[in-house]
């Protein structure tokens, strides 16, 4: 069963480092724009401004993720087009490769890198934080990943639609990122207009969101069953649209 | 040769909405040969070729590989065809050796890399990426990757398109190398000459639709029997003594150059006879034989250019 995945995984990584605007996009740039904000954190911390560090403190990690979650699925749909655009799907397509080899490839790629990228994030993240905070760095890590998993499947999709590698990365930003404002990453959910709750309770990003908070603020699983249910649906429905209308070529 | 053929296509049909891209196409490729299927641009080499490899279904008709069902038995013809694309690509940085062993790694009994990057010329690149190649490099990559599994048959589409001719003719004899190896090629071209050098039997398709098959030999004298001799003479009654001649149809001269047609492989001979004879003084001699070309343009009445 699926044939060369680990071969194909490791060589995709492989090549994925020998690109250097695809390693600054996605490792590079969000743990530096967290090194960034944290320094402004840690600056508050000392002024005692508590509230709002507060709200930093709680905020900017799951603001961080969000952005890694959404870069990677950005990143899946730049190269999901490229490849289709240069025959590439259809080249490792006949082959014994299964085609959904190839996918869940892409999917692991971007997984591990997003690890990767929470990993440097909690190594630079011990500078601004005072020792003693208690920080699930493991639940929230597998909460990223579950987010991020969930997330790709909406990236599937839009890298069925668009045909063409020039639009797919903005029309994938396009739908990701106007979906900030109504997820409660910037406004809570509760403190929105009664008609953009709605819109927000059909979002994924809001599922993600509260999932990705709750867990840091060291709330149990338990908890978010509700996200966590939200997610897999999103997964299956999106999954299950995209493998109807992909094209390999 | 006479046992049962490796690709038995009949009457495939497939359109693209309202674009016939294939209509009622039929035809079969022998063991041990290779086969041409050509055509001008748009003509449905590809479109057939790849119905032929599982990739596309036709509309109708059947389609046989081995005996087997190129869409059913998928898994089973894997192992046992190559194929290469007109368009394809690989990922721009990955090294060509790192190519040739994911494939490797995809079959059951793959052939040694080390050995066949050295077959194809590309030991020195191994280590190069795939978008430092030149085209007739990655072209020589792809055969690679297409023979990497040992295949009984190899599909070869478009494989000298772009190429400059001396990459081209570096290729020819890598395709014959392939037939020596006893493996059976099917390619497609819209090249003559690449079909007159390397074919055994060619299926010409225009529309969609098979116009004539047969081996290049076959299909010229078939439908281009003439032959033309130029030569260029000064002797005063040269268009009578060869327009006495019995294979020869017709002289026309354009000042000391007369140009003999008619037909049979006997024409040349009869000319060279005729000047002896006469002891005519000869500056300038040439023989005209019909190419694939000629024959396209005889059966369509275009050329395969426009
Ligand atoms: N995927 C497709 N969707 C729609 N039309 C297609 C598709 N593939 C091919 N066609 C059309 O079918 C016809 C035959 O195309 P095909 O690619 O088989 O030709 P070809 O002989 O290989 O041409 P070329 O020499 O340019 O490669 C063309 O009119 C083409 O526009
Ligand atoms: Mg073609």
């Amino acid at each position: 069963m699926l044939r060369g995945l680990w071969t194909l995984t490791w060589l995709e990584i492989k090549i994925f480092t020998r690109e250097p605007m695809g390693l600054i996009g996605t490792v590079a740039i969000p743990v530096l724009m967290f090194v960034v904000l944290g320094r402004s954190v840690a600056s508050r911390l000392t002024t005692s401004s508590w509230q709002g560090a507060e709200t930093l403190r709680n905020g900017l990690p799951v603001f961080g993720a969000v952005f890694v979650a959404i870069s990677t699925v950005l990143s899946l749909v730049a190269i999901i087009s490229i490849y289709r655009e240069g025959g590439i799907l259809k080249r490792l397509k006949a082959t014994p490769l299964e085609p959904v080899t190839i996918l869940v490839t892409h999917v692991l790629v971007k997984l591990i890198l997003t690890a990767i990228t929470i990993g440097l994030m909690v190594l630079v993240g011990r500078r601004y934080y005072p020792s003693g905070v208690d920080v699930p760095v493991f639940s929230f890590s597998l909460a990223l990943l579950v987010s991020t998993w969930s997330i790709l499947s909406i990236g599937f999709i839009i890298a069925s639609l668009v045909r063409t590698a020039r639009f797919a990365p903005p029309l994938g930003s396009l739908a990701l990122y106007s979906m900030l404002p109504f997820c409660g990453l910037f406004t809570p959910v509760e403190a929105l207009p009664a008609p953009l709750q709605t819109v927000s309770s059909v979002l994924p990003l809001t599922y993600a969101v509260s999932l990705l908070s709750g867990i840091w603020k060291g709330n149990p699983w338990s908890s978010h069953l509700g996200d966590l249910a939200a997610l897999v649906v999103v997964f299956a429905v999106c999954t299950a649209i995209a493998s109807r209308v992909f094209r390999w070529e | 040769m006479s046992s049962s053929p490796v690709v038995e296509v009949s009457g495939i049909h497939k359109a693209y909405g309202s674009t016939v891209a294939v209509d009622n196409v039929s035809f079969a490729v022998q063991e041990g040969e290779i086969f041409g299927l050509i055509g001008p641009n748009g003509a449905g080499k590809t479109t057939t070729m790849e119905c032929v490899e599982g990739l596309r279904q036709p509309d109708a008709g059947r389609i046989g590989v081995f005996g087997l069902d190129p869409i059913k038995d998928a898994r089973a013809l894997q192992n046992r065809i190559g194929v290469q694309f007109q368009q394809a690509e690989l990922q721009k940085r990955i090294k060509v050796r790192e190519a040739v062993e994911l494939w490797a790694s995809l079959y059951d009994a793959p052939v040694d890399a080390t050995r066949l990057l050295e077959q194809l010329g590309l030991s020195e690149k191994r280590d190069a990426w795939f978008m430092t190649l030149s085209g007739g490099q990655k072209q020589r990559l792809f055969i690679a990757l297409a023979l990497i599994n040992n295949p009984e048959l190899v599909f070869l589409d478009e494989l000298t398109t772009g190429l400059d001719p001396q990459a081209r003719r570096t290729i020819w004899d890598l395709v014959r190398d392939i037939k020596d190896r006893g493996k059976t090629v099917f390619l497609t071209t819209h090249l003559m000459e690449e079909a007159e050098r390397l074919c055994d039997r060619v299926a010409i398709i225009e529309h969609g639709r098979i116009v004539d098959h047969d081996s290049p030999a076959g299909l010229i004298a078939r439908h281009c029997p003439q032959r033309r001799t130029v030569v260029a003479t000064a002797y005063p009654n040269a268009t009578e003594a060869f327009g006495r001649l019995t294979p020869v149809d017709d002289v026309s001269s354009d000042g000391e150059e007369l140009t003999v047609s008619g037909r049979g492989d006997d024409l040349v001979t009869a000319v060279i006879h005729a000047i002896s004879e006469h002891q005519m003084q000869v500056t300038a001699f040439r023989t005209e034989r019909p190419t694939l070309e000629d024959v396209f343009l005889t059966l369509t009445g275009h050329s395969i250019k426009d």
